[in-house]
């Protein structure tokens, strides 16, 4: 930033001049490898089409922002925060999600080991009665959006959350890191499951990757002494 | 009418009020799925009969039950005097009683081409349309521009602002029906763009479904909604 003393003027360097544009992730496993839990077709329509479609709309929002910043068009700046918000965010939720999810012959369904493990008895009970939280909140989402399973880094404990839309866990509050979410739009189980989400939300534990899970949480547990 | 078999016939009945039950001080109407004026798979190819059928008697269904259990379950709140449980049934009253509302409007929004679906508005609406977005075509662009944009799940809607004496296009979120926009608020068409209204056959392209459900929009209904509005 520098101050024109003449006229008491700032201007700013154009801060976005070297941002890295988002691309799509690889999937750590084959389209057919979550079956029968989650469809080759789905998985395909999921990562190439909606994901992508994320990944290059949420490049275009952020190639406008440079501009309009650059220009000092701040109404525009404020304008363009509603597709940042919703396609960054579809970005950030999917890129997750792959990693949510494993095939079973990689682990996906495996039940999670200590610390993770106790942690979610303490806090739920079980992890049947962890898992029967999620369904139901899942289930009960009002139109799109994601189902959580985050740790609350501050107050030091596992919450259950849901979003609506494409917003990121960390819109429910900043402390708030995702381990598992759960994708409750339609596009994520219709072309199997139709209008049956409950039975979708049945079926995905199958495949759900508590590796990764346990992975976040022990890494985020390292400072705090109280699990 | 051609006749049809039994299993395919769906006839208009729009929205009954079929049983009311005294509780306490109050009786309360319970809700019923209005029946398709066509049959499922009139509205091909633009939008499959395998949708149509989920669509209604499955995801209308839903509202309409989850609308009754929460009516129910607010008749009994309001008896009880709680009013803490009063308040909390309002989310489940307006998505399932909104997602009734709009898909019955819905149903009567879209007609089988050889009952008129697609054929442009005549008479008051149809001058009325050129006078607010210079054209159907204009007005059509627009329609698809807002329901392809909607994120999440919605509708678009073209609408009658009772006050203003003016066409609106608007979109609203979830199940909330058009009123929730404004007081004044007629709806003339919706167009459902919740991903189950047209994945199985569109996938992912949304665009494409709006693109094609005008062929299949009834402008009669639309006209009749606003000339009865207009008197």
């Amino acid at each position: 930033m520098s101050l024109d003393v003449g006229t008491g003027k700032t201007t700013m360097e154009p801060c976005l001049e070297s941002m890295k544009t988002a691309s799509l992730p690889d999937l750590p496993y084959a389209y057919d490898a979550l079956e029968p839990a989650i469809s080759e077709e789905i998985m395909r329509l999921h990562h190439l089409k909606h994901h992508q479609t994320y990944v290059t709309n949420y490049n275009k929002a952020l190639d406008h922002l440079r501009s309009a910043l650059s220009s000092g068009d701040h109404s525009s700046v404020v304008k363009l925060q509603s597709q940042i918000k919703f396609n960054g965010g579809g970005h950030v939720n999917h890129a997750i999600f792959w990693k949510n999810l494993a095939p079973v012959h990689e682990g996906g369904g495996k039940p999670p080991q200590d610390p993770l493990s106790s942690a979610i008895d303490a806090h739920f009970g079980s992890l049947e009665e962890l898992m029967q939280k999620m369904n139901s909140e899942g289930a009960a989402v009002q139109g799109s959006g994601w189902v959580w399973f985050g740790l609350d880094k501050e107050l030091k404990r596992l919450v259950v959350e849901t979003t609506a839309n494409q917003d990121p866990l960390v819109t429910k509050g900043s402390h708030l890191v995702p381990l598992i979410g759960i994708d409750v739009w339609e596009h994520a189980y219709y072309p199997q499951y139709k209008n049956a989400r409950a039975e979708y939300l049945k079926n995905i534990w199958t495949v759900i990757n508590w590796k990764y899970a346990s992975d976040i949480f022990e890494k985020h547990n390292r400072g705090l002494n109280e699990f | 009418m051609a006749i049809r078999s039994l299993a395919s016939r769906r006839t208009l009945a729009g929205l009954k009020e079929t049983s009311s039950r005294l509780l306490g001080l109050r009786s309360i109407q319970t809700f019923t799925l209005p029946d398709l004026p066509y049959d499922y798979s009139a509205l091909e190819p633009a939008i499959s009969g395998e949708i149509m059928q989920i669509h209604h008697q499955k995801h209308h269904q839903a509202y309409v039950t989850n609308y009754n259990n929460a009516l129910e379950q607010l008749d009994q709140a309001v008896n009880k005097g709680d009013a803490s449980a009063v308040v909390k049934l309002q989310s489940a009253i307006k998505f399932n009683g909104g997602g009734h509302v709009n898909h019955s409007i819905f149903w009567k929004n879209l007609a089988p081409v050889k009952e008129g679906g697609g054929e442009p508005p005549k008479g008051a609406l149809g001058g009325a349309i050129d006078t607010h977005f210079g054209s159907l075509k204009v007005l059509v662009k627009k329609m698809s521009a807002e329901g392809a944009a909607l994120q999440g799940s919605g509708w678009v809607w073209l609408g009658l602002d009772k006050e203003l004496k003016k066409l609106v296009v608007d979109t609203t979120a979830n199940q909330d029906p058009l009123v929730t926009k404004g007081g004044s608020l007629v709806p003339l068409v919706g167009i459902d763009v919740w991903e189950h209204a047209y994945y199985l056959q569109y996938k992912n392209v949304r665009p494409e479904y709006l693109k094609n459900v005008w062929k299949v929009i009834n402008w009669k209904y639309a006209s009749e909604v606003y000339e009865k509005e207009c008197k």
